[in-house]
């Protein structure tokens, strides 16, 4: 059936439809099918754009029409937020994926925002530098959507998150506007920073189109290690340790599990004289504990911990802690855990961020993701609720905003006065 | 001022936090930035964050503007008082409120001394990273609206890195918290916003802060090179095997012989001179300066130095540190520039300054933190010459454009303020520029904080978007309206 005809019945103006086709070509407009959901809510129409131009031309239609628009670039953490008040229109970068510049010599790459974040690893490699960052399922994820997600794994301890590694941004507004801040050099404070705005913003207040990042060399060697404990409060004391001590790591993560006691993975980067060294000072401060070279998987554990079987009875939340708290807040997992009759795992990096799955029914899902949040947020923390199953859609994802909840909204009803963009998904109603 | 104000001021601050006479308001007329100057109507000295929510409370209801300063060190007016408004001087609130060293955190007021943070650490072998030349001055809350760099943010990155909560009080005199002693807080990246936004978004009365565990050994070494050129092939070298040093710094023969006569650093006779420095483990840093010292000899450096105690590494960054101000050995009147270019354009920008410093016949001297492509031309003149002033000034312009035209920025790290917002237009579109503007009217809708800084054109900001009512300074033509 032709696109035009089809999403007539779907209740979206046919003169705005021409218009858009017109815009992008027939070929970029679809139909949305029951894959295109966005947590249980049917868009109408999936639209590719081609360019930032065609794309800010198509989210200013949509705007003026009053529609409801879902950005999407690899569509891989699209559950994440709360279901949208309203989805008409998914506006995808899948089109939109050209690496604009690697300036290698600089340590600079600008890029289109529907790239993967893979291919962009892959183009950086070529000169032996990469993206300092580590987000899930990077041969899907896209540059804007690991943007607007802020999604970052064990690299974050040492090289910081997005916030400190991207250095510019193209976004486009509701009204069609296509903003640039921040630039192409590592330094600059010319204007406001509105690429860290719009860095982990779910897409409420912009679509990015392009962003410029600041890049690190690949390491020339790396070792890592495994150092085993028997319970969580020596296993805060051996990440104390290692933060407090003069080791130059690149990763340290701790894993705990109802079924396995706790485990530490650190991996150092580096030249061989550095790596022998630094593995000899490790050994003498773990003592007595085991320190055993690190198998392969143990990097991939947050994604393993994604890996689970059935997402109706499975709910993952993003934890932040204190790193001295570690051990408390784990302790605070079990229990909720054990109350609720829960299976559980947690995988928590030196930052004191960390990733929980929980697995069990979902009204028991429910009341330990309550508590949790209760006891991360009185010890000054947050609990992000990211996957949970469908029944318990109404369990808010995001927790506690703060005072500045006002201001939040204010910002947002300058960006998207008419709340076009992702509405409802964002923390405080946002 | 008229006396009602000021009484109902003095009450909040008492009477020795309030100063209102033509004399002493002179010491508040400008910043590090001093051909630039306007008395403020009163200054405020305010001892908590309560005081500062009541002061702002009355220029909100007052409609009367105000502007925060720190140290009064910035170089780029954004501590400049506004016509018809106060001046909030955070010197008093220099308290650090909590230390906490399992988790790497310090929390300060915005008056403390940025070297005071370190002090504080550092028996614990801590440290805070950002370090602009000034920081046994500047101020931690003027660090914060400024998105202070330093030799080291190479490798450490700027303020905005290390800030991980604020509390503000807004133009409206509420107060709020963004982010915090945790990661992610749900929620915008509000504080993110507001490092760096020279004070148009609100005052911090309280700041969050990261520490750093000091690296096991630090190793300085320093290179002389026939010129620049040299230099800075060096440094791309650097660069391209793959080293990330905390700090490369590049002086050119006019800043060698200024830093010499000024604290007599023991520089080597160049005409570029390297400064590299390698922070980590001792096994890591030690080869890794065997390959620094192979590039710099290889490309063509003459003599190679490793500083070979804390003395020695002190005294080599005493003399970069104090270049600027050693500019008034060798010159009675100086600009400093802060331009930044994308590392690679550095021959070819360098060589550009040279020939139109030439035509000019101004003299310019070179101070660059090479690593991030951050350039400090001071482009040296003397006010009593006939012509030299504007020469000078044309110059400086005519290098920022040059800066922009490479792809670069105006401002590395020592802001927009009143100095360069004029050139704002020429770095962003007007798009890019009114997008801004809107989220400084999420902050301060009334433009009360720090007005007339950062944009090149006044504006004001609709209460209600989209909604249109005359203002009477735009029916006026004085302003327009985003």
């Amino acid at each position: 059936m032709d696109v035009a005809t089809k999403s007539e019945s779907s209740g979206l103006h046919s003169s705005l439809r021409y218009k858009i086709i017109a815009l992008v070509g027939n070929e970029n407009v679809h139909a949305a099918g029951a894959a295109d959901a966005v947590a249980g809510v049917q868009p109408k129409l999936v639209i590719e754009p081609g360019t930032e131009s065609e794309l800010a031309e198509v989210l200013r239609l949509a705007n003026e029409a009053g529609l409801a628009v879902i950005p999407r670039g690899g569509g891989t953490k699209l559950g994440w937020g709360n279901p949208p008040a309203r989805a008409d229109l998914i506006l995808s970068t899948a089109r939109m994926t050209e690496i604009i510049e690697h300036a290698w010599a600089d340590l600079t790459v600008s890029v289109e925002a529907g790239g993967t974040i893979q291919r962009l690893q892959e183009t950086l490699a070529q000169h032996g530098q990469r993206l300092a960052l580590d987000p899930l399922w990077p041969e899907k994820a896209t540059v804007g959507g690991v943007l607007s997600t802020n999604d970052s794994g064990a690299l974050r301890l040492r090289f910081g998150a997005l916030r400190d590694l991207i250095i510019g941004a193209t976004i486009a507004l509701p009204d069609g506007t296509l903003a640039s801040s921040g630039g192409k050099v590592v330094k600059n404070v010319a204007g406001y920073d509105l690429p860290k705005l719009v860095t982990g913003a779910l897409g409420t207040l912009g679509v990015i189109t392009r962003a410029v990042f600041r890049l690190h060399p690949l390491p020339r060697n790396t070792r890592s290690f495994s150092v085993f404990s028997a319970k969580a409060d020596e296993t805060q004391r051996f990440v104390l340790a290692v933060q407090d001590s003069k080791l130059a790591h690149t990763f340290l993560q701790s894993q705990f599990s109802d079924e396995a006691p706790p485990v530490s993975d650190i991996l150092f980067e580096g030249t061989e004289a550095g790596l022998t060294a630094q593995e000899s000072q490790l050994r003498s401060l773990a003592a007595p504990a085991n320190v055993m070279e690190a198998s392969t998987p143990t990097w991939a554990a947050r994604e393993e911990l994604w890996n689970f079987v059935d997402p109706n009875t499975t709910a993952v939340a993003k934890v932040s802690l204190l790193p001295g708290d570690l051990a408390r807040a784990m302790g605070g997992v079990e229990q909720a855990a054990k109350l609720h009759h829960l299976r559980w795992r947690a995988l928590v990096y030196a930052t004191g961020l960390g990733w929980v799955r929980l697995e069990g029914k979902p009204a028991a899902l429910k009341g330990a993701l309550q508590l949790l949040r209760v006891e991360m947020e009185i010890h000054g923390g947050s609990l992000v609720a990211l996957h949970r199953p469908e029944k318990m859609a109404e369990f808010e994802a995001w927790g506690n905003p703060g005072d500045a909840l006002p201001l939040m909204k204010a910002l947002k009803q300058r960006l998207d006065p008419k709340n076009s963009l992702n509405p409802g998904r964002f923390v405080g109603g946002i | 001022m008229e006396a009602r104000l000021l009484d109902e001021l003095r009450e909040i601050v008492g009477g020795r936090g309030l100063i209102s006479s033509p004399e002493e308001l002179h010491t508040y007329e400008c910043d590090g930035l001093t051909n630039f100057r306007v008395m403020p109507r009163a200054v405020l000295l305010p001892n908590s964050t309560e005081e500062v929510q009541a002061i702002i409370r009355i220029c909100h209801r007052e409609r009367m503007p105000f502007v925060a300063r720190g140290s009064g060190t910035g170089l780029s007016g954004g501590a400049l008082p506004v016509q018809n408004g106060i001046v909030i001087s955070l010197a008093r609130m220099n308290r650090i409120l909590e230390v906490d060293f399992p988790n790497a955190r310090v929390v300060v007021e915005p008056g403390v001394i940025n070297l005071d943070v370190t002090g504080r650490v550092s028996p614990q072998d801590y440290f805070y990273a950002p370090d602009p030349s000034s920081q046994s001055i500047c101020s931690i809350g003027g660090n914060v609206a400024e998105n202070s760099g330093g030799a080291h943010c190479l490798k450490y990155g700027f303020t905005t890195t290390h800030v991980l909560g604020l509390e503000v009080v807004l133009p409206d005199g509420l107060l709020v918290h963004f982010g915090g002693k945790t990661l992610d807080a749900p929620g915008y990246d509000l504080a993110g916003v507001f490092v760096g936004s020279e004070g148009t978004l609100g005052v911090a009365t309280k700041i969050i802060l990261r520490i750093v565990k000091r690296p096991e050994c630090i190793r300085t070494l320093l290179a002389a090179f026939p010129s620049t050129n040299e230099a800075g092939a060096a440094v791309s070298d650097i660069i391209a095997a793959g080293m990330l040093p905390a700090a490369i710094e590049m002086m050119d023969d006019l800043s060698i012989q200024a830093a010499e006569a000024a604290v007599h650093a023991n520089y080597p006779n160049c005409g570029g001179l390297l400064l590299v420095e390698l922070d980590g483990p001792v096994a890591e840093v030690e080869a890794l300066m065997t390959d620094v010292n192979e590039i710099c000899r290889s490309n063509g450096a003459s003599e190679i130095r490793v500083a070979q105690s804390d003395a020695e590494r002190a005294l080599v960054w005493k003399g970069r540190k104090a270049a600027f101000a050693a500019m008034g050995r060798i010159s009675p009147n100086y600009i400093v520039q802060d331009g930044v270019i994308p590392r690679t354009a550095l021959p070819r920008v360098l060589s550009e300054i040279n020939r139109l410093s030439e035509e000019a016949g101004v003299r310019v001297a070179n101070v660059f933190h090479a690593g991030d492509g951050n350039l400090h031309p001071l482009v040296l003149y003397d006010r009593r010459i006939d012509g030299q002033e504007k020469a000078a000034e044309a110059l400086s312009a005519r290098i920022l454009e040059l800066c922009i035209e490479a792809g670069g920025s105006i401002t590395g790290e020592h802001g927009v303020g009143e100095d360069k917002k004029k050139a704002m237009s020429k770095m962003f579109a007007e798009p890019d520029l009114a997008t801004m503007q809107r989220v400084r009217c999420a902050f301060d809708p009334l433009q009360l904080s720090n007005p007339t800084k950062v944009f090149p054109t006044p504006r004001l900001c609709g209460e209600k978007p989209g909604e249109y009512v005359a203002h009477p300074a735009e029916s006026a033509g004085i302003a327009e309206r985003y």
